[in-house]
């Protein structure tokens, strides 16, 4: 393998695995702001429970973005020099804005949160836990930014030495791609979360231990994880593929496998492309609906991928459309599933259903594959270009790190991440073990003196 | 200017928490004088490594070409570097999530061991800036991690130079976290920071010294501004007098005085190496290749977009920290 495709392997899985972390920060943080908000309305202590006990988990989870959050900064400058150099005047602005306006945020009040509680008013620690998910959905906010300008540059201008400078700092900020994309995004996160949540409640109700928090935690889950399920097929899923549509349409063609233009295209429900023949194999569609859902008309002409020179096509146009259609058939069932357990909540029956507890319980891990789909979907549809249109990935890695170094990295990477998951998961686990009544019991840190006086835990 | 500021926040802040790490198993005896240590760092250390993250940011947005050289060419230490931070974080955050001493003895020993390897590998990186790396024409260099341990055309991270760097920055670091941790603690565990400070503190100095001179046998004109400009032989005395604050106020028993010494005499070090370079920010073994403060920077426009928000983010992050270091003030309690 040469150091091209080893670049590209190491950011995409380092990215890939960060963001299942950030994913469920962004989403658990209004989950417990909402939790929060309810224990000071209804005055009811057991939501204050259900907002510590996912403030613990939270923490987990921040650490574990943090951590592999870092090293997504710094490769950008070890293995993507030459792009660093060529586009770091205009996407340095929105990753060091990031840092400055939210991880010191974060970095605060999330402690705050977790350690401070009883040194603050309700009020004040409620503001606190408002203040993380302010700065978690900024920090969302700044590499969604940098993202849609790879996806979609503007604001800038060419420099005599042929890289690119900022010229306008409110188009950077308010690129229209940014802001579809956020809102997907956001909604995205917003899903995980409220799926973890629902799912945990789900876990209890059925293996008949913290039963009443267990129903708290469903109650809340189902209904966030209803309306978000929703909002991502439309209003949010919708506006990105009208993005997509008018701004890459060479990436709409390839992710939905049209290899030939046509008026009144389908839209491929099922089926498998061969790209080699140009068709899809075993294809179930649905006649003229692609038309309908780009054009609003029926009959609309969709480019296919041969209106477009071969070199501008997708470098990997399978897995672009794989990403795209489990991303919308999971987003399909997460509909249909949570429509049916609120319906069945609001009919009171939920909390008896087992069959249905089962399915909300099981479904924990499908968003983070969903939105890890739609990720790929938007990065493997911008290729071959770097940043749309202006730089081709294969112009921006490093040229002077060998590809024996970088398999170095590489493999240090999995092995780290390897160990990692196995801490994260072993960690969580214990938490659900634990329960959200036994919180007070298990107090940590800051009480050294109540920490040295407890045996070790038994039966962890 | 910024990034210069903001990196010298992180060595500042980042810097006693790390020092703590290093000095950890030294000062911590017990598992309950450990957990002490780990409760001085555990509510700031994140903040403080923003500032790491932030003056990466800025250095991205300011110095895209500075950016693509350094990180780029020091790849291998780099990458090492963050996987050194992973284990700090985790050693920090993880430690309490259970308890039993075995589970903290692992972490403990990790969060040491993770610090002490930071430290040494951000000051060998300092000493690579200011010896000059192998940058060709278009500006790109790469280093493996060692050649032939001697400063040549041809040189590794590491050769006498950077490894006596990193060795004062251990030094130095070690002494700057034992002298938090004296201001954040009580009994055994701050008396024996203290003794920390003062022991290491004859190293310290016998080790700044010895890169000074170091600096001055490295290459030629390295002295040049200051043969310009010889009012900033100030530096230098200031960083004398700062070594001197540390002694007195370590040995007159004023902990937080000594602290304050020990955050001069690291910024000092670091002004004096900048200013030294200045033009330069990136020297290069051919001086031709060598990046300065006006072929590494961005364009006009963008410079001045930062110099408007990046104020008003600092400002904002100095309230968050103002709040948060009262939140968690004082010493934290003894749990023997």
């Amino acid at each position: 393998m040469n150091a091209y495709t080893l670049d590209r392997l190491q950011f995409a899985f380092t990215v890939t695995y960060h963001y299942l972390f950030p994913q469920l920060t962004m989403g658990l943080a209004p989950m417990i702001v909402i939790m929060k908000s309810l224990a000071i309305w209804k005055k009811d202590e057991r939501w204050n429970d259900a907002a510590r006990f996912w403030a613990k988990i939270f923490a987990i989870v921040f650490l574990f973005g943090v951590v592999t959050g870092i090293p997504m900064e710094f490769q950008f400058g070890t293995n993507w020099s030459a792009f660093s150099r060529y586009a770091g005047g205009v996407i340095g602005q929105t990753l060091a804005m990031e840092g400055t306006f939210a991880f010191f945020l974060e970095s605060a009040f999330v402690g705050l949160f977790i350690f401070g509680e009883k040194r603050m008013s309700q009020t004040a620690h409620w503001f606190v836990g408002l203040m993380v998910l302010i700065g978690t959905w900024l920090s969302g906010y700044f590499i969604v930014a940098t993202d849609a300008w790879m996806q979609h540059p503007v604001g800038y201008e060419v420099a005599g030495n042929g890289s690119v400078q900022l010229n306008s700092f409110w188009a950077l900020v308010l690129n229209p791609w940014a802001i579809v994309q956020y809102v997907h995004n956001m909604g995205g996160a917003l899903v995980t979360g409220s799926f973890a949540v629902a799912a945990l409640g789900a876990f209890y109700i059925l293996s008949k231990k913290q039963v009443e928090y267990g129903r708290l935690f469903l109650k809340a889950g189902v209904v966030v994880a209803c309306i978000g399920s929703i909002w991502m097929i439309a209003p949010s899923g919708d506006m990105a593929g009208q993005m997509i549509a008018h701004h890459q349409p060479v990436t709409l063609a390839a992710m939905e496998g049209r290899f030939e233009t046509e008026e009144g295209a389908g839209i491929t429900v099922l089926g498998q492309p061969d790209v080699d023949n140009q068709k899809i194999d075993n294809e179930i569609k649905i006649p003229r609906m692609l038309s309908m859902l780009t054009y609003r008309r029926w009959d609309a002409e969709v480019k296919g991928l041969n209106a477009f020179p071969k070199e501008d096509h997708p470098d990997n146009i399978p897995l672009l459309y794989y990403s795209y259609h489990v991303m919308v058939g999971l987003g399909t069932i997460f509909i249909v599933l949570m429509v049916v357990s609120a319906f069945w909540l609001w009919r009171g029956k939920l909390y008896d259903t087992n069959w249905l507890l089962w399915l909300v319980m099981i479904a924990f891990p499908l968003p983070f594959i969903a939105n890890t789909a739609g990720w790929m979907t938007a990065e493997i549809g911008r290729q071959p270009w770097l940043v749309y249109g202006l730089y081709r990935t294969e112009h921006g890695f490093s040229p002077m790190v060998s590809s024996g170094n970088i398999m170095f990295t590489l493999l240090g990477f999995a092995g780290m991440y390897t160990l990692l998951s196995l801490l994260f998961i072993f960690l969580i686990l214990r938490r659900i073990e634990n329960g959200a009544d036994e919180l007070n019991a298990i107090e940590i840190i800051e009480i050294p003196a109540a920490a040295s006086a407890e045996p070790a835990l038994g039966g962890i | 200017m910024i990034v210069a500021v903001m990196i010298a926040a992180y060595v500042i802040l980042d810097g006693f928490d790390l020092g703590a790490g290093i000095v950890h198993f030294i000062v911590g005896r017990t598992d309950d004088e450990r957990e002490d240590v780990i409760s001085a760092v555990g509510p700031v250390w994140d903040g403080n490594e923003v500032w790491l993250l932030a003056a990466g940011g800025t250095l991205y947005f300011a110095f895209p070409v500075l950016y693509s050289a350094g990180f780029s060419g020091f790849y291998l230490p780099l990458i090492m570097v963050l996987w050194m931070l992973i284990g700090r974080a985790t050693g920090i955050e993880l430690r309490h999530q259970m308890h039993h001493p075995m589970w903290h003895r692992m972490w403990d020993f990790v969060f040491s061991l993770s610090s002490i390897l930071l430290a040494v590998f951000y000051g060998a990186a300092l000493g690579n800036v200011i010896r000059g790396v192998p940058m060709n024409a278009d500006h790109y260099f790469f280093e493996p991690l060692w050649t032939t341990f001697t400063v040549t055309a041809n040189p590794g991270i590491l050769d006498w130079f950077t490894v006596l760097s990193g060795v004062v920055a251990l030094v130095a670091l070690a002494v700057h976290g034992s002298a938090y941790l004296a201001v954040k603690t009580g009994g055994d565990v701050n008396a024996r920071s203290r003794k920390v400070v003062s022991t290491l503190w004859y190293a310290l100095v016998l080790l700044t010294i010895l890169s000074l001179v170091g600096v001055m046998n490295l290459r030629d004109g390295i002295l040049a501004n200051y043969s310009t400009y010889p009012a900033a032989w100030i530096i230098p005395i200031l960083v004398v007098a700062c070594l001197g604050a540390i002694k007195f106020f370590n040995r007159g028993g004023q902990d937080k005085a000594a602290f304050v010494s020990s955050c001069l005499y690291l910024a000092l070090m670091l002004v004096g190496a900048v200013f030294a370079l200045y033009p330069m920010v990136l020297p290069a073994m051919d001086p031709a290749n060598s990046l300065t403060i006006q072929n590494a920077s961005a364009g006009a426009y963008g410079l001045s977009v930062g110099l408007i928000w990046w104020p008003i983010g600092i400002a904002i992050a100095i309230g968050y920290f103002f709040y948060l270091y009262r939140s968690f003030a004082g010493k934290v309690e003894s749990g023997s």
